[in-house]
């Protein structure tokens, strides 16, 4: 392997669930307020993954009071503690922006019934 | 003044403690064993001279170059460069320097040659604004005028043209060193640095 490769893959995160694009997650995500920390919760539909190793990163899209929401997230920054898996969604896109133009009903994603169900993920 | 040899690995990113991400530029730097030291009245200046490069057959390093490069001990090297020190006190001909010297740095300054992009316009080159995209307009990626009329009838020297551009020596300031891997010669800066990937680049002490 290559040095720039090896260096890559150092300080990835171990613990990190199975997901893929259409599944709803709850993202932990650490808060910063002066002083103090805490953990913030985020949960949307997962609408895009992309990159690899110590540079992977996914888009969670949620919808809170009519106002659409999405945030990109490196997967391995130390800011995203955990990461738990509610949903498994079943769709056929890699990247989910068609959902940006839909809402309510249209914006759905049917749950993948042939996926293992959701275990519930120990937080780190 | 310090100095190394070094090659560009690539870019990637790391997290500091606040979780931030960080762009760095990975080099490969050193280690350099020094071939000459200049200081004496023969030469006028101090300063010195320092190899990287180690892959290099023996065949087809040229004999001169190999006896010159003998007297400090080392094998057939790509690179030789040059750099000024105060005074080469402490110094020794084939002694190695490594990244280790940097260890105490937080900025430095990175030389390199800038990826060659062939016969360019002007606006890749210059940065011209360009014409209109569409609405019937036949002027796209041109320039606009090179000059006035009559007076002075001729165009001013210097004028951005399209031409050649690229692979001229370039050097990224006062760029912060992020960690320096001792071991694996290695060191992370923040940013990016002129060149491509496995392209030499010189690492310096800013002077400002």
């Amino acid at each position: 392997m290559n040095i720039l490769e090896s260096i890559r893959r150092q300080g990835l995160k171990t613990d990190v669930p199975e997901f893929n694009v259409g599944d709803t997650i709850k993202v932990h995500v650490r808060v910063r307020e002066g002083e103090k920390t805490r953990t913030q919760l985020f949960t949307g539909v997962v609408i895009d993954r992309k990159g690899s190793n110590i540079e992977e990163a996914f888009t969670v899209r949620k919808v809170s009071g009519g106002v659409a929401v999405e945030r990109v997230f490196p997967l391995h920054s130390p800011n995203v503690q955990a990461i738990e898996v509610t949903r498994r969604g079943r769709v056929r896109r890699a990247r989910l922006n068609y959902l940006r133009e839909r809402t309510g009903k249209a914006a759905r994603i049917a749950e993948r019934r042939d996926a293992k169900p959701v275990k519930p993920t120990a937080k780190s | 003044m310090k100095g190394l040899i070094g090659k560009k690995l690539g870019m990637t990113r790391v997290f500091d403690e606040d979780g931030r991400s960080i762009p760095v530029t990975v080099l490969e730097c050193g280690p350099c064993p020094i071939t000459q030291v200049k200081g004496d009245d023969l030469d006028g200046y101090s300063a010195l001279q320092i190899g990287f490069g180690d892959d290099r057959k023996e065949k087809r390093t040229p004999k001169a170059l190999m006896g010159h490069l003998g007297k400090a001990g080392s094998g057939p090297l790509r690179l030789l460069r040059e750099f000024r020190v105060a005074s080469v006190e402490g110094f020794e001909l084939g002694q190695e320097l490594t990244v280790e010297m940097f260890a105490e740095t937080k900025l430095v300054n990175v030389t390199g040659l800038t990826k060659g992009r062939g016969f360019a316009g002007v606006m890749k080159r210059h940065g011209f604004g360009g014409g209109k995209a569409t609405h019937g307009s036949h002027h796209h990626r041109q320039a606009g005028t090179i000059g006035m009329c009559a007076t002075p009838s001729r165009v001013a020297r210097g004028h951005p043209m399209p031409g050649r551009y690229g692979t001229d020596r370039q050097t990224a300031q006062n760029l912060e060193v992020v960690r320096i891997d001792t071991e694996n010669n290695l060191m992370f800066v923040k940013g990016s640095v002129p060149g491509h990937k496995n392209g030499y680049i010189l690492v310096q002490e800013p002077k400002r």
